[in-house]
């Protein structure tokens, strides 16, 4: 069968599971559109979680990043898993205990405030927009690329697609479809990095394939760095970042992990406290699978491209090469007319532009694997994208039916109403989403960074603090948030987008780039937060007992005690 | 359930916090970030260790992390008879 045939059956039986599991998981109040019913099991939201937190980023392009950093892209692999651990030992189950929808709902009522409840609504807008706008656009790439659709048709298909099992199931269809999509995601990664584990090294587990030998005995890593060296490239497994920017952009990304609404909402899923722990567990278990294989298949796909072209005749490359070129994706430019490729360390002489996201879309063609598999990962790819765009589209329709109409503008509205709201919000979501898809903005790259930087800088100090000190108040934590927020914006558009008289590399402060400047943020408005808070009056009796009382899983609560 | 044993059992959940954030920095800042130069003259097997604590190490580590926290908290629970 054709890879056309293969791709269309492929990704008609996903997306048909999908809408099949929308109809049967249909909400039918705001408790199950907003947290599913509180009842899902840990296993269940650990998968979930997983397919909610892996996006098209994880699936499509992080294994290719690695691949051209080498070391350096090791900040993307413990800071994008380090965060769990912060969320199951720091957030997670204390979020559970408190027992409410959505982010916005503990911010205002720990600090007992509407305005750091919309500063907090702001925050998870932003970010979860910046977010959404990149899964759309996987989404077209994936279709045009493999379905030989338009990129906005593909856009819209997945639009479509999305806005039936968002709009009809809430969390509750978002839940289940998820648990589908991570085992579409997972199998569709695993099967290309196994097999060509197995043409390189011999070994059926890419995770020890990596550090394996090759058929003439010399270690896969040793060799790379040796390719490296003799083409001018740095060498693999030594880094260009300086250690510092390293530090901070792990920190940023780990604490920006733990800081996000949409993975932070899916620990309101579950029944009680230590499902809440347990799910994290689970999920961590189940991103770490693919975050393991990654630099594994980095590394294959590196070493295979850089045998598989360097150096050779142009007109005798495979065909996959030709393939790849007409999307513009990898070119070759004969500076010396040769005939030749040089791909080289030194960009006078490099005749090879490769794009980073064909490493793990190409892997398969690359290895020669059956046409199968090459469809796999598209339908892979799709369900990273989707996953994540509907768990961040829910949020989205939570901040603005739940935070802002029913806690702020017009509280007595009904819970039909406020369902009907959800329902439009999402609606309008999806659309606002899809337009971002078609149309992206250019500063959809940068704002990646920055909307990690923004929940580093924004929720997880106002969470931590609302959760480990009573005496946390309102101006204290507004504050901070503020502050965080600010100078954040302020780093990001200064160095991003040349505003406030641009810069670069030179004059960042203390050699932190704007990736790692998160870190800083974070940092300001820890301490902003916990100098103003010493000098204004501390917060009332019953915040004070909600804190005593998020602290302990049970509902035996020290208020009817003692 | 007296103030005082709550107190108690929230300090034990500290305590534990504490060793087991330590873990989680040691792993992946300190191998991974700030000592990689040194650990990377160490080899196992095909890896260099520094590398292989960044790219590989730090995540399995991460994952026993939590599943002891797991454990610690349970038995905590039970203990102060606070489990749900």
């Amino acid at each position: 069968m054709t890879l056309q045939t293969w791709t269309w059956i492929l990704v008609g039986i996903t997306f048909a599971l999908y809408i099949g599991i929308a109809i049967w998981s249909r909400a039918s109040s705001t408790k199950e559109f907003y947290i599913a019913g509180g009842g899902v099991s840990p296993l269940a939201n650990g998968l979930a979680t997983a397919a909610d937190w892996m996006s098209a980023a994880s699936f499509i392009s992080m294994a290719g990043i690695i691949s051209f950093n080498g070391y350096d892209g090791s900040v993307y692999l413990m800071g994008w898993t380090g965060g769990y651990v912060l969320l199951a030992l720091l957030l997670a189950p204390y979020l559970r205990k408190f027992g409410k929808f959505t982010v916005p709902d503990f911010i205002g009522d720990r600090y007992y405030s509407n305005t750091a409840r919309s500063v907090a609504v702001f925050c998870a807008l932003l970010v979860s927009f910046t977010y959404v706008a990149g899964q759309m656009r996987g989404v077209g790439l994936v279709f045009s690329r493999f379905l030989e659709v338009d990129i906005n048709t593909g856009v819209i298909i997945g639009m479509i697609i999305v806005l039936f099992y968002a709009v009809l199931g809430g969390m509750k269809g978002i839940t289940y479809t998820q648990v589908a999509q991570y085992c579409v995601l997972i199998f569709a990664f695993m099967v290309p990095a196994i097999f060509i584990s197995i043409q390189m090294t011999g070994n059926p587990i890419p995770q020890l394939g990596f550090g394996g030998m090759d058929e003439n005995g010399v270690y896969l890593l040793d060799k790379l760095d040796g390719l490296h060296r003799d083409l001018g490239f740095a060498a693999y497994t030594s880094g260009s970042k300086s250690t510092l920017d390293v530090f901070f952009i792990t920190a940023a990304l780990m604490v920006g992990t733990a800081g996000l609404p949409h993975v932070i909402v899916r620990f309101f899923t579950v029944k009680k406290v230590s499902d809440a722990r347990k799910s994290a567990g689970w999920a961590l278990l189940f991103i770490t699978v693919l975050y393991t294989a990654a630099p594994a298949l980095a590394v294959f796909t590196r070493t295979n491209l850089i045998e598989t072209v360097s150096n050779q005749k142009y007109d005798e490359l495979p065909s996959w090469f030709n393939n790849w070129e007409h999307t513009g994706l990898i070119s070759f430019e004969d500076k010396n007319n040769d005939g030749k490729i040089q791909y080289v360390g030194d960009a006078a002489k490099n005749e090879l532009t490769v794009d980073r996201d064909i490493m793990v879309l190409a892997t398969p063609e690359i290895a020669h694997l059956p046409n199968w598999v090459i469809a796999l990962v598209a339908a892979g790819g799709l369900a990273a994208a989707l996953s994540t765009a509907a768990g961040l589209l829910l949020v989205i329709s939570a901040s603005v039916s739940h935070d802002l109409i029913k806690k702020m503008i017009k509280p007595d509205i009904s819970e039909k109403g406020e369902l009907i709201a959800a329902r439009l919000s999402a609606i309008v979501a999806v659309c606002v989403a899809g337009y971002f898809g078609i149309n992206p903005p250019d500063f959809v790259a940068a704002t990646v960074a920055l909307a990690f930087g923004l929940a580093a800088a924004s929720f997880f100090p106002a969470i931590i603090l609302g959760i480990f000190s009573k005496k946390m108040n309102k101006e204290g934590a507004i504050a901070g948030m503020l502050v965080g927020i600010l100078l954040m914006l302020f780093y990001m558009t200064k160095f991003k987008f040349d505003w406030f008289g641009g810069g670069t590399k030179e004059d960042w402060w203390f050699g932190i780039s704007p990736e790692g400047f998160g870190t800083v943020a974070m940092m300001a408005n820890f301490v902003v937060s916990i100098i103003i808070s010493k000098f204004t009056p501390n917060p009332p009796e019953e915040v004070q007992e909600i804190v005593e009382n998020i602290r302990i899983p049970s509902n035996v609560g020290i208020a009817q005690n003692h | 359930m007296s103030t005082n044993m709550l107190k108690k059992y929230w300090k034990t959940n500290l305590k534990y916090l504490a060793i087991l954030l330590s873990i989680w920095f040691v792993v992946s800042y300190g191998f991974g970030i700030l000592l990689v130069d040194e650990l990377n003259t160490i080899r196992l097997g095909g890896f260099k260790l520094g590398f292989w604590f960044a790219q590989q190490g730090s995540m399995y580590v991460f994952v026993i992390l939590i599943f002891v926290y797991i454990r610690l908290m349970n038995a905590l629970d039970k203990k102060y008879n606070l489990d749900d």
